[in-house]
């Protein structure tokens, strides 16, 4: 059910041509992942899915969707070379997961190598119920802190490109000010002065 | 949407709640779902919501861009501190034991280990995640003359 309601909506987020629609379907689409993954019992994961996928990413897209305009432009080439190219990507991959453990097998060795350990022994090791979190925090300390880092180093990157713009703007700021494109419709952040 | 009354009552009824679940989500990460990153990704959107009923100068006014991005820095000062702070009492780096107030029972300082290094996190999403919506919002208003 939840699978069909995902294949639909990526459907209609291939078809519809109002960038305002495609970004709340994509926040619909971020939502039934998130159901998705409750279903599964993968209820951290959900959980950042609805929040990020579904919450802060949706307000990104539609700040930047009031800098563009919310018209997507009608494409320039034909779609005959792209769909080959991903036909071909999708047929390596399908060849690719031959090779895979059946899902869902209990003797996978994905669930053999450390995880026996994590699930049998955080309750003593780490005294917290929640494997995730002790996993995540303790036993792969680490990797989480890299992930910091990462996410960090990320808002770094984005900070020193917009910026750059910024400061440009500013300095010839009356050549700019008609070559930008008009803000959308949808323009909630504008606040009027 | 500064004069949608309804908006701007509810926006500011949810926002408390918003960030109180924010920071249940933090200190409740060891129990239930939920951990430093969902807690600073909630308590952003708060934010963000605020921004976006009551204009972007209203919440700068209460987070300025300094103090989001001095956050980001932040977060993973503390996650990083932890290591350190375990290595000067003598253990490994990021080995929470050393947190322990009962040395029978070294596991009882994962927890405090956890909620530190995850409080660095959350620390460093919610600034990441403030700053980089404030300079999207904020870019559509560049060519405001002022």
């Amino acid at each position: 059910m939840l699978l069909t309601l995902l294949a639909a909506t990526a459907f209609g987020l291939v078809r519809v041509r109002n960038l305002f629609a495609v970004v709340m379907l994509a926040g619909v689409y971020s939502l039934l992942s998130a159901g998705l993954f409750t279903v599964m019992d993968a209820v951290d994961v959900a959980f950042t899915e609805a929040a990020v996928g579904a919450g802060i990413s949706t307000v990104l897209f539609l700040g930047a969707l009031a800098l563009c305009g919310t018209r997507e432009s009608k494409p320039v080439h034909t779609p005959i070379l792209p769909l080959f190219v991903v036909c071909l990507t999708g047929i390596a991959l399908v060849y690719g997961t031959m090779d895979m453990p059946p899902f869902g097998d209990a003797s996978n060795p994905v669930h053999h190598h450390v995880a026996d350990h994590y699930l049998e022994e955080s309750e003593h090791e780490i005294g917290i119920p929640n494997v995730v979190t002790s996993v995540l925090a303790s036993y792969r300390g680490y990797d989480t802190m890299g992930e910091t880092t990462v996410v960090f180093a990320a808002a770094v990157g984005v900070m020193i490109l917009l910026a750059r713009g910024r400061r440009r703007t500013r300095e010839d700021a009356p050549g700019e000010g008609s070559a930008s494109p008009p803000t959308g419709g949808r323009s909630t952040r504008e606040t009027p002065r | 949407m500064r004069e949608e009354i309804i908006v701007r009552v509810g926006a500011k009824i949810l926002a408390p709640f918003i960030i109180t679940f924010a920071l249940y989500v933090h200190f409740h990460g060891d129990y239930s779902p939920g951990g430093g990153f969902q807690a600073g990704v909630i308590l952003a959107a708060a934010f963000a919501l605020l921004a976006l009923v009551y204009g972007l100068d209203e919440v700068q006014r209460v987070l300025p861009p300094r103090f989001v991005r001095g956050c980001a820095a932040l977060g993973v000062l503390i996650f990083a501190g932890a290591g350190v702070a375990t290595m000067a009492l003598g253990h490994g780096y990021l080995a929470y034991n050393a947190f322990a107030y009962d040395p029978a029972h070294p596991e009882g300082g994962q927890h405090y280990g956890i909620l530190l290094v995850e409080l660095g996190v959350l620390v460093t999403v919610f600034g990441v995640m403030v700053s980089v919506f404030y300079l999207f919002a904020g870019r559509g208003r560049r060519e405001d003359p002022q």
